[in-house]
């Protein structure tokens, strides 16, 4: 077994840097190899397309086994600096791996493996060019974690929301292109914020080089030092309108639950993307070592997390329908991740890295179990015949009969076995995501939680914010609890079925992996957390990530030969 | 110079919000098209306004800033340019398939009822 390790290890240590560009370039040559077959070809792209999410996935897998091994690159903790145009690092282009981005780039590929295995079953049959804008959306987003630069931050941001934009629309519908009419108009203001912010900042500093950035904030005059904090404050509320804080994040849940199930999945990671975004800027902007600079907007950060935690918490009590729940849950998990941020204590962040984990895999298998749910339930409708006809009592505003929601073109039958034990396996998983989604023992989620919780109570003194935080925490996970049984309790329990559900292999194989890779942080919390704890130091000082790109090497240009010799 | 560009970039940002915020979906579209010309002017001007300076490395010139236009805005600009553009088609078209879907231009898809 260390022998395959053994040779693993060297198989990486040769491709690299080359292994941090794939997760970027394989996603974007499928969709361009996909763009060429046209739609008669749609058992060849469902293959293509999870082959490369199985490529992507093992990429990245083999990129976190580079991080953290002890004898690759500069052992546990090394950062891959990949140059794409062999510039020098301020001034060419850097792609990063180190132990952040490489874990979200990790997330991303299993989340992505898992919806695509998904939508082959039906819903890539629900309009067209659904894989390419797939591979699109896995490209800009990996790219967005790995990109060291702040304008390549900008153009994979527009990359991912562009593939966004089709996915979303995917399945058309009047309640989807409305969905979408004000996800598009809200991104395209909040893109215009992201370009005057990194604007600011090249005027101020003079580069656009993320660890070149911190740097030189450093060293600024105390009269540039105002500029500087002015765009990052434009910059962030960019990234928080990505990350659905409150007070922008309207759109979020109607956005969410009018996208197709798979697409709902992927777009629990475009959240966690606006988290990532601000962890990582703030950490490197804003790092201990830049004087009066340090920690700026540190209490607004606080504030927002709360406020969105708040109102997630009171929003998904307040609903009804299964896709406005899941919508919440990201609204939560996105509120809890921001205060933990903006808390500022490695303890917190580690816990809050390892929590982030486990949300976005639950909350992307509830987005595919609600679909087949509902589709058992109601028969393909988003809403009971018997609540249709206004027979149940206390139904909220959102579960008036939606026509428009089931949109795919050809009811066709479904191909795939299916599987036996249907509702067993539909009750079970919903139980496990309410667990996990609440944060209760003894799933991966309470895990998260308490180590969030204990890395603030061993800290220093308990300010009032962490506090609140502390409560926030524990109520929003009482009120998900709340909200999520009376939803079960509807929905497994009221009312004798007399047909079985039909789930295709397809369906139920990612909506297991997804729960199984829960179960599995579960078990083996202990490297993973090692893992988050590395990954908040590394956070806490930004110099090994400074000197890592900034020395990076470039690659000696080829000499003829004759030269050389010429040479002493 | 700098008070003209500085006013030119506030008119066109402050009429995009305006617009940004009305309720048919031609407007909106509209205050995003102008917020793009303000926010590509404002990247342009990060660079330093600078009239009658040389735009590219020319021999017998030292090639720091002062003697050249800094081009990495420029740079930019273009691209923020070509994807804004790229956005904006694309938010044309949906535009146009809610005024199909709905047979209405308001961007909620559906018409308020008047209070006034």
């Amino acid at each position: 077994m260390n022998d395959v390790f053994h040779l693993l290890d060297r198989f990486l240590e040769f491709s690299m840097p080359h292994l941090v560009a794939v997760p970027i370039l394989v996603p974007m040559l499928t969709a361009a190899l996909m763009l060429l077959m046209n739609e008669n070809h749609r058992r060849t792209k469902s293959f293509l397309s999870v082959v490369s999410g199985l490529v992507g996935l093992l990429a990245a897998l083999a990129l976190l086994r580079w991080v953290n091994a002890a004898d690759t690159g500069g052992g546990p903790g090394s950062i891959g600096v990949y140059l794409p145009g062999n510039w020098r690092a301020p001034f060419g282009i850097t792609l990063v791996a180190d132990r952040l981005s490489t874990m979200m780039v990790a997330l991303t590929g299993v989340v992505a493996f898992a919806a695509s295995i998904y939508s082959t079953s039906r819903w890539d049959r629900a309009g067209v060019h659904f894989h390419p804008l797939l591979q699109l959306q896995l490209m800009g987003l990996n790219g967005a974690f790995l990109t060291g630069d702040l304008f390549n931050l900008f153009v994979f941001f527009e990359v991912m929301l562009a593939a966004s934009y089709g996915l979303l629309l995917h399945g058309s519908g009047r309640l989807r292109v409305r969905a979408g009419l004000h996800y598009i108009a809200i991104n395209l203001a909040a893109s215009s914020l992201f370009l005057i912010g990194a604007a600011i900042l090249y005027g101020v500093t003079g580069t656009l080089n993320m660890a070149d950035l911190g740097a030189r904030i450093a060293e600024l005059a105390p009269g540039d030092r105002g500029l500087v904090h002015a765009a990052a404050a434009i910059l962030a509320t960019a990234f928080f309108a990505k990350a659905g804080a409150w007070p922008l994040n309207f759109w979020l849940v109607p956005a969410y639950s009018a996208a197709v199930s798979p697409v709902g999945a992927v777009f629990a990671l475009l959240t966690k993307l606006g988290v990532y975004t601000v962890l990582r800027l703030w950490t490197v902007l804003f790092a201990p070592d830049t004087g009066a600079s340090a920690a700026f907007g540190q209490a607004a950060l606080v504030g927002v997390g709360l406020a969105t935690l708040f109102v997630g918490a009171i929003g998904i009590v307040g609903t009804q329908r299964l896709s406005n729940l899941a919508g919440f849950s990201v609204l939560v998990s996105a509120g809890t991740l921001l205060a933990a941020v903006g808390l500022g204590d490695p303890a917190v962040w580690a816990g809050a890295l390892y929590y982030m984990l486990s949300s976005t895999l639950a909350v992307a298998a509830f987005f595919l179990l609600i679909d087949m749910i509902e589709r058992w339930r109601n028969a393909g409708m988003s809403v009971a015949p018997h609540e249709a006809a206004g027979n149940a009592p206390f139904l909220a505003e959102d579960l008036r009969a939606l026509d428009d929601v089931n949109l795919d073109d050809d009811a066709q039958a479904l191909y795939g076995r299916a599987i036996p034990a249907g509702v067993a396996f539909l009750g079970l998983s919903f139980m496990l995501c309410t667990l996990l989604l609440a944060g209760l023992p003894p799933l991966s989620g309470f895990v998260g939680k308490f180590a969030m919780l204990s890395g603030l109570l061993d800290g220093r003194a308990v300010a009032s914010a962490g506090w609140t935080f502390l409560g926030l925490l524990i109520v929003s996970g009482f009120l998900s609890l709340i909200a999520l049984s009376r939803t079960g309790i509807r929905h497994f329990w009221t009312q004798p079925h007399a047909t079985m559900p039909s789930l295709p292999a397809l369906e139920v194989l990612p909506v297991a992996a997804l729960l199984a890779a829960c179960v599995a942080l579960t078990v083996w919390a202990e490297p993973v957390m090692q893992h988050a704890q590395a990954t908040a130091g590394g956070l806490r000082t930004p110099t090994a990530y400074r000197e890592a790109v900034l020395g990076a090497k470039q690659k000696p240009n080829p000499v003829p030969a004759k030269k050389e010799e010429a040479k002493p | 110079m700098e008070i003209v560009l500085a006013i030119a970039i506030g008119v066109l940002t402050g009429s995009g919000v305006y617009l940004l915020l009305r309720p048919r979906t031609f407007q909106v579209i509209m205050g995003l098209t102008l917020i793009s010309y303000a926010v590509n002017l404002f990247i342009f001007s990060m660079g330093r306004l600078k009239v009658d300076s040389e735009p590219v490395l020319v021999e017998g010139f030292k090639a720091t800033l002062a003697n050249t236009a800094d081009p990495m805005p420029q740079a930019l600009v273009l691209t923020a340019i070509v994807i804004g553009f790229a956005m904006t088609a694309l938010f044309l078209v949906v535009m146009l398939a809610s005024r199909g879907l709905s047979g209405t231009d308001h961007v909620d898809g559906e018409e308020r009822e008047a209070v006034e």
